[in-house]
């Protein structure tokens, strides 16, 4: 049974379509404790505003309690930022999984903001010249350097020990995140064409 | 970086594409999630599918559908046509689509843009804008380019974008259905002008037409309808032959 945590952020349809797609179908929406501590994944989702975001995972009792769980579990968006230790967005003390701040992109000519598209993966570093390695997370199984993954976001992670695959947009900054068995995409897999499914699949069979 | 996107888009009555669609292997054409698919499958970037319905009817069955994209489709996907009220917006975001575009409802009403914003994020909302040129300016049009406003394109545009917009959908109704390419400087001087997206729609004629778009025209994605949908050009060797020329394009 896989436990999606039910903590009132935002849309999560497009999350359940894509673990349906995967063939995921035994998943249950939850902010049950016991129900999160005996599901055999969890995936946290999140869109909108972090600040908003981790009060209510404040208030459904779980800021502190998914740190303790012990199955694999993954973020994803302002889920994947919540994991980390704060949060530029409305000064924000976020769960501490990943020692990464959290900070918002600076707009350039280039550089638009929010960061919305299509953007590449590339192994924690090595630079960006051109080469095709494997990235070496198991999140990320049967996926290679320069595979294309969709974002939409204003404030990224930022590189740190836990960085397990980097994208640039203007500044490197941390697409992906894993410590034991934490796991967070900055990107939305569940949009991300057959790359996502693939990360989603890769997450499940952890 | 950002790749540049390809997007087509399907024109959906009552629930099944419109206009002609010649794919080879399709069980039927006239299924708007099945064509969905199937350009996903082949390297689309996202999906825009426009509702043109009149009915309430038809309306109701484009919600249906937007459900059903969304639940097969893994790609984003932007929806439109006839959305006029934040109701209409707040169905379609229930239903799964990950942005909605207004056009004549925003030029009647642009507290709209606000509204959907607002509540919503700009992430969400698609600022589509059909103009021409009158007397040497571009003047957006409403049904089509058939009715004419007093809404000058790049006033329009920046308006749009301080109320909210996240992204800018401008067609030239100068160039639409004329197979010329787009108007190139008029894109550029938007993207100078601009800070969100620009998504290039109405001209294209062949690959080199795109091409010029996303980089003399400064565009950030190419839509267009009928020579995906003719076959004509296939996305696959249209995103090849962008990277063969330094575009950066998601392979």
């Amino acid at each position: 049974m896989i436990a999606i945590v039910d903590y009132d952020a935002g849309n999560i349809r497009s999350v359940l379509n894509a673990l349906g797609r995967v063939g995921a179908s035994d998943f249950v929406l939850t902010a049950d404790r016991e129900q999160l501590r005996n599901a055999s994944h969890v995936i946290l989702p999140g869109v909108g505003e972090a600040s908003c975001a981790m009060q209510a995972l404040r208030e459904a009792g779980l800021a502190d309690f998914i740190p303790t769980l012990g199955q694999p579990v993954l973020g994803i968006c302002v889920g994947a930022q919540l994991m980390c230790a704060g949060s530029e967005e409305g000064d924000t003390r976020c769960m501490g999984i990943f020692p990464a701040e959290v900070r918002r992109f600076r707009e350039t000519p280039s550089e638009k903001v929010p960061h919305m598209g299509w953007n590449s993966l590339r192994e924690p570093g090595l630079s960006s010249r051109a080469q095709s390695g494997d990235l070496s997370s198991p999140l990320f199984a049967c996926l290679k350097e320069g595979e294309y993954v969709y974002f939409v976001h204003s404030y990224y992670p930022e590189l740190c020990a836990d960085t397990i695959a980097v994208a640039n947009h203007g500044i490197d900054f941390s697409a992906a995140l894993s410590h034991n068995n934490f796991y967070a995409c900055q990107f939305h897999p569940e949009k991300s064409g057959a790359v996502g499914e693939r990360i989603l699949k890769n997450f499940l069979a952890l | 970086m950002v790749a540049k996107r390809i997007i087509p888009c399907l024109d959906v009555k009552d629930g099944r594409t419109v206009k002609g669609i010649h794919f080879v292997g399709l069980r039927d054409m006239g299924d708007a999630v099945e064509l969905g698919a199937r350009y996903a499958a082949e390297g689309a970037d996202e999906l825009v599918y426009l509702d043109i319905s009149a009915s309430a009817e038809g309306r109701k069955t484009f919600c249906d559908l937007v459900s059903r994209v969304a639940e097969q489709i893994n790609i984003p996907f932007t929806v439109g046509g006839g959305i006029a009220t934040i109701d209409d917006a707040a169905r379609l975001l229930d239903a799964g689509a990950d942005k909605i575009s207004v056009n004549t409802a925003a030029i009647k009403n642009p507290g709209l843009i606000d509204a959907i914003a607002g509540k919503y994020g700009s992430q969400f909302v698609v600022i589509a804008i059909d103009a021409r040129v009158v007397d040497g300016r571009w003047m957006a049009t409403t049904h089509g380019g058939r009715v004419a406003t007093d809404r000058e394109l790049f006033s329009w545009a920046r308006e749009a974008q301080e109320r909210g917009a996240g992204e800018l959908l401008f067609t030239s109704m100068d160039h639409d259905g004329t197979r010329d390419g787009y108007p190139c400087e008029t894109y550029a001087a938007l993207a100078e002008s601009l800070s969100i997206p620009i998504i290039a729609s109405g001209g294209a004629g062949c690959i080199r037409h795109i091409a010029d778009v996303l980089t003399v025209g400064k565009a950030d994605a190419a839509l267009a309808a009928s020579i995906f949908h003719s076959g004509e050009i296939p996305i696959p060797s249209l995103k090849q032959e962008l990277r063969k020329q330094n575009i950066p394009v998601r392979l």
